[in-house]
């Protein structure tokens, strides 16, 4: 039987150490609501948000108060509206009453966040496709809760590059868009390569089409249960400190998957992944910048980081895996700026630069995120960033994503103010000297081989 | 068939004083919670009981017995919680 000792420990760790299971995310297909006709569209798609995801908020609260573990948030993911709206949006006008929808849809059933108003192009765009990405900035402008995300390149596909150099216009104007509230639609918006189907952590939320009906993800959390851990083991050795690691990853991950096995059970839709990220947030003792400063660093951004980080992220995978019967999603550490205390230290102490954030998105999930860059930066200038970003997806056969946020009217050591759970961030220097010859070639670039590795 | 056990996990942090478990076991008795365990220990000068209890006969949804806990202990001074069992067993076995 259980003694009081785990008793404690749990309780500790959900009282003391922030653990927490981040989000609750029903994932909707709305392939059933296809229509030619725009406003027969958007009725078949609120009927369905709203009767499927009817029970979530209340379904999550109830767990909450059964096991007194705290579920932040209630999402939705909905199948890329680009595949939905096709048939019925002639122009990106079309598009934003699609998004509108979906706000509205979300306000009514009480999630904070709804994901999907997404198009994969890894390969090229659709006439439609290029529709949604150009409606993009004033749908997030207009609505509060709709989250994009593009998918840009694959290591099947290669990279769209058309696809590319739109995005940095798209993000540019999503950011001129809002800008009244620091550009924040930017932080509504995430380029990626390799896109899971299962992800249940915005921006970058949508349902896959290899996805059934409606299917629960789960996103645990609890970067300051692996720091407390690791607090206990100061200067041992790498074995002891992976070993750490390893067995709290496990204990969060389990009760991610009872959270998941039960909302599943209680709204009678299927489990479908739990996500074994450790997602930081700006509150204190939450931080995953924290972490690796409790392996040994003076810094995150320090040298050296990379290698903590990637020892982190497969620990923390070793453990989760064993913790739940299916994984998936992005699973790994995130690196995000301005979500985490740790981060935005490094960057205002200076040990922290966008370079060295790339260096770490090769062994980590899932990518340069929450990073604010002047307002001025060239759109040309953020398409490569996003090239680079989506090579090292591509090439490493990993999930990889951008989240920039340009801020109009804001430059190098200024600070950006986007409340909640998105934080605060310095703003960033960019590397400037030009990549517009690069980008504007058009086309693609080809898959890479998959032998030969070295 | 007979229902199974509805097993929960009540704990008690806080200061010592009279009468802290005859109050909370009285509440249990009169909602028909029957107590299974019952482990005590002062953790830094802190009262810390944890009592495994079944909640299969309760006369009232276990939402609110959680609620009518916490109010018991914030009247004593000490603070109870309630959680199903399965949290703890998740984390903790395998």
């Amino acid at each position: 039987m259980i003694n009081i000792w785990e008793v404690n420990e749990t309780n500790k760790m959900i009282e003391q150490e922030n653990l927490d299971v981040r989000t609750i995310t029903l994932g909707i297909s709305l392939l059933d609501c296809i229509d030619a006709d725009l406003q027969k569209l958007n009725e078949n798609i609120y009927r369905k948000i709203t009767t499927t995801a009817e029970k979530l908020v209340e379904t999550g609260m109830e767990i909450e108060r059964n096991y007194c573990i705290p579920i932040v948030n209630k999402r939705i993911s909905v199948t890329p509206i680009a595949l939905i709206g096709q048939a019925a949006c002639k122009t990106p006008e079309d598009f934003v009453t699609i998004a509108k929808t979906l706000d509205k849809a979300a306000k009514t059933v009480g999630v904070n966040f709804i994901g999907g108003y997404s198009a994969l192009v890894s390969k090229g765009m659709t006439k439609g496709d290029e529709n949604l990405i150009r409606s993009i900035p004033k749908a997030l402008a207009d609505t509060e809760r709709v989250c994009s995300s593009i998918n840009v390149g694959s290591t099947k596909t290669g990279i769209d590059m058309d696809a590319v150099k739109l995005m940095g216009e798209i993000v540019l104007q999503t950011a001129e868009y809002t800008k009244e509230n620091d550009s924040l639609g930017c932080a509504k918006l995430v380029i990626f390569c390799n896109a899971p189907d299962d992800n249940p952590f915005m921006a970058g939320a949508f349902h896959g089409v290899t996805e059934t009906d409606a299917i629960i993800n789960v996103g645990v959390s609890g970067p300051g249960v692996v720091k407390k851990a690791l607090e206990q083991v100061r200067g041992a050795n790498f074995e002891v400190l992976c070993e750490t690691i390893k067995k709290t990853a496990f204990k969060i991950t389990r009760v991610g998957q009872l959270v998941a096995q039960e909302a599943s059970r209680r709204m009678g839709i299927p489990f479908g992944i739990i996500d074994l990220s450790l997602a930081p947030t700006p509150a204190i003792g939450d931080s995953v910048a924290e972490i690796l400063e409790e392996i040994g660093l003076e810094y995150a951004g320090a040298p050296g980081t990379t290698a903590a980080l990637a020892l982190l992220n497969d620990q923390v995978k070793k453990g989760g895996i064993m913790a739940s019967s299916y994984v998936g999603g992005l699973s790994g550490a995130f690196i995000p700026v301005s979500e985490d205390q740790g981060m935005i230290d490094a960057v205002e102490a200076g040990a922290l630069t966008l370079e060295k954030l790339e260096a770490m998105t090769c062994v980590c999930s899932v990518g340069l995120d929450m990073i604010a860059i002047p307002g001025d930066v060239p759109a040309s200038v953020i398409s490569g960033i996003i090239a680079d970003e989506m090579a090292i997806g591509m090439i490493n056969q990993k999930t990889t994503a951008v989240r920039l946020i340009p801020v109009i009217g804001k430059g190098v050591g200024e600070t950006v103010e986007f409340g909640g759970l998105l934080g605060h961030a310095p703003v960033m220097p960019v590397n400037v000297h030009g990549c517009e010859a690069f980008i504007n070639r058009g086309g693609r670039i080809p898959a890479p081989v998959h032998s030969f590795k070295n | 068939m007979e229902k199974k056990v509805d097993k929960a996990i009540i704990t008690v942090v806080g200061k010592d004083t009279v009468g802290i478990i005859a109050k909370v076991c009285t509440y249990l008795a009169e909602n028909k919670v029957n107590v299974l365990d019952i482990s005590q220990t002062i953790v830094q000068d802190f009262f810390n009981m944890m009592m495994i209890v079944d909640l299969k006969e309760k006369v009232k949804p276990f939402d609110q017995c959680a609620k009518e806990l916490e109010q018991l202990g914030e009247e004593i001074g000490v603070a109870v919680k309630c959680q199903r069992e399965e949290i703890f067993n998740k984390m903790h076995r395998i």
